[in-house]
């Protein structure tokens, strides 16, 4: 059973002085996604895969479309309801020192969440609470509690913010670039954590420009290409049979230790094109052909849970 | 083997801090050898960008504390402010890792440009020809010369930049995360550039710093692995990924992901604990808090030991053979 339900979601944002023009950071996009999955949300930047991380949090209103959270759309919750609502669903970003207040000690986070959500708890209860929170991510709670934020690592901020997500025992995680800013040892262990967290029951959309990285920890996976998903489906189907050419595209850039490029033939950098054609990847396409200027596009099913919006698919 | 264009021994650069010095590059020794690039790698805080900035523009806070680094003939690390003008740019010169901000907002690129050939005796006019060759290598048109930079996208500034920092042929180029903030898509393109570069002679040899072994990998001839402010390994680029000598190369070299290898089915392995905070530090191999090997005498400073021409600093290759 789905439990988050994102149907024909749109987010423009007005352009230039007098806002006549509008952006699409987000293009009738629609997706579902169920308890105990991890499903990547993959694409370069200005792809809008941000945006829409911001619409489920409901940091932003859409355009158009809909979100539906168990049953429920998310947009129209009011005061106990909307509680409830971040109660079971929260969000980790990708500057982890931005998410803590300075002046403030670590503890605060904690503190917070009991305040807000869990006021039920007793005071005497809390310390072990947190203390076995901080311990399921890995951290050791006595070098974390009392210090402040700029005592700590960024890969230790990330962990505790993890390990709040863990207090609440939230349902669906959003988890935005969390890892792009750490080193490439400890990235990992924090991936495995979301792994684990997903077995014990939780949801994440893992926003990633890193395709490997949404390789490894995925279940499913959404290409995306300026606002509209191009490509998705299960992770190892998308990977390992890409069939959108920016896909294939994607994937032949991603470095990786033992395969080499051949640095003598000449790879196409950015190629912002106007937004005529009907396929906004048509002035980058290879295998374009004249009615992808204007043909109407549809997701189009190229074996089993793998979706693609190309009409050379299949073809 | 060819000839070194640079040599680089014990060098030391620290930032001096109220509280000591951090000696963010301790004791660093390598050569750059005639027209290869050499990758250095390593995590935040490893030196790597002190050492590539250092050897460019060293400036406060950072304190050139001993060693060399000979460049033609002459330590570029003690030099006149006179001398140091001559060598920066035209010998040794920088892609810096914000080179997005690092032009003037106020001028046209022309002006930019030509402003900064002024400094080295040239002047835009003369080297026009070359500007626009190499605007052509990095898929600019003309036009970006009469234009702001805020006209131009990160990506365009990044490669303007490029073209740039090169116009004088420097023999030696220091590349300092250059990809980092890229698309992956970019980035290919970036390193395809750079390597077009070198090959129509813009620079000698590259210095390329990434975090990335992957991107490091695709350009690399040999790569320098840092750790903490010391270099851990040099080796082949072919030899250090397929069989790794230090444990650190090793236990970084395991926690990249790679296709086919997916969490359900198998699990990559991260290195427990944080570096050592270089404030002060002691003696000691500055691994060995997260070295599943160490022993007692990583107590002491490990040198760096010769195997076959690669080099590794551990103690564990003391005999030679790392067991």
């Amino acid at each position: 059973m789905s439990f988050l339900v994102v149907q024909n979601l749109t987010k423009e944002y007005p352009l230039g002085l007098l806002g006549k023009e509008k952006l699409k950071a987000v293009d009738d996009v629609s997706f579902e996604i169920e308890r105990s999955k991890i499903v990547s949300l993959i694409g370069e930047s200005g792809s809008g895969k941000t945006t829409i991380g911001k619409l489920v949090l409901r940091l932003l209103k859409p355009t158009s479309g809909r979100i539906v959270f168990d049953g429920k759309d998310v947009f129209s919750l009011r005061k106990e309801e909307l509680r409830d609502y971040y109660r079971r669903v929260q969000g980790v970003f990708q500057d982890p020192f931005s998410s803590f207040n300075p002046i403030y000690k670590i503890d605060r986070v904690f503190d917070m969440v009991f305040e807000e959500f869990l006021p039920e708890v007793k005071a005497s209860e809390r310390k072990a609470r947190i203390e076995q929170v901080l311990t399921s991510v890995g951290l050791n709670p006595s070098q974390i509690l009392g210090k402040y934020p700029h005592q700590l690592s960024g890969g230790q901020l990330q962990r505790i913010l993890i390990a709040r997500i863990l207090l609440l025992d939230v349902e669906l995680l959003v988890a935005d670039e969390i890892i792009s800013m750490l080193d490439a040892s400890t990235r990992v262990d924090i991936l495995n954590l979301l792994g684990d967290l997903k077995k014990r029951g939780m949801s994440v959309i893992f926003i990633t420009h890193d395709l490997s990285l949404g390789y490894y920890i995925s279940d499913e996976a959404l290409i995306m290409y300026r606002g509209s998903i191009v490509e998705m489906g299960d992770t190892e189907k998308v990977f390992r049979n890409p069939v959108h050419p920016y896909t294939r595209m994607l994937l032949e850039s991603v470095p990786e230790v033992g395969k080499k490029w051949d640095l003598r033939e000449r790879f196409t950098p950015e190629l912002i094109g106007g937004d005529s054609a009907s396929c906004k990847y048509y002035d980058r396409c290879p295998i374009r052909e004249r009615h992808c200027r204007t043909a109407h596009l549809q997701m189009v099913e190229v074996e089993e849970n793998h979706k693609v919006l190309c009409l050379k698919a299949g073809a | 083997m060819r000839d070194a264009l640079l040599t680089v021994r014990d060098l030391k650069i620290y930032y001096r801090t109220l509280y000591g010095y951090v000696k963010a590059v301790d004791g660093v020794t390598f050569e750059l050898r005639d027209g290869e690039v050499l990758g250095i790698a390593g995590e935040s805080g490893c030196g790597k960008s002190t050492l590539g900035n250092g050897l460019v523009l060293l400036k406060p806070p950072m304190k050139y504390v001993g060693g060399e680094a000979i460049l033609d003939g002459k330590n570029i690390m003690a030099l006149s402010q006179r001398e140091i003008k001559r060598i920066r740019y035209e010998k040794i010169s920088i892609i810096p890792q914000y080179a997005m901000d690092a032009l003037n907002p106020t001028k046209k690129i022309k002006q930019i440009v030509d402003d900064l050939l002024r400094e080295h005796n040239s002047s835009f006019e003369e080297k026009r020809e070359l500007i626009e060759e190499r605007l052509a290598i990095v898929n600019l048109s003309k036009k970006v010369l009469n234009m702001y930079p805020i006209e131009l996208s990160g990506g365009m500034k990044q490669r303007l930049v490029m073209v740039i920092s090169t116009l004088m042929n420097p023999d030696v180029l220091v590349a300092d995360e250059i990809t980092s903030a890229l698309d992956v898509s970019t980035q290919r393109s970036v390193v395809q550039m750079l390597y077009e570069m070198k090959e129509k002679k813009a620079m000698k040899s590259i210095i390329f710093i990434t975090h990335d072994l992957a991107v490091l990998y695709q350009i690399a001839d040999r790569i320098m692995v840092m750790y903490a402010g010391k270099v851990a390994e040099i080796s082949p680029t072919e030899e250090i990924v397929r069989q790794p000598l230090h444990p650190y190369t090793k236990m970084l070299l395991a926690s990249l992901p790679k296709i086919g290898v997916r969490f359900v089915n198998e699990r990559l392995k991260g290195i427990p604990g944080y570096p050592p905070n270089l404030l002060n530090i002691g003696p000691g191999c500055r691994f060995r808090e997260r070295c599943p090997k160490a022993f007692a005498k990583c107590e002491q400073d490990p040198p760096i030991f010769d195997l076959n021409g690669r080099k590794v600093s551990c103690w564990l290759f003391e005999r030679g053979d790392g067991r």
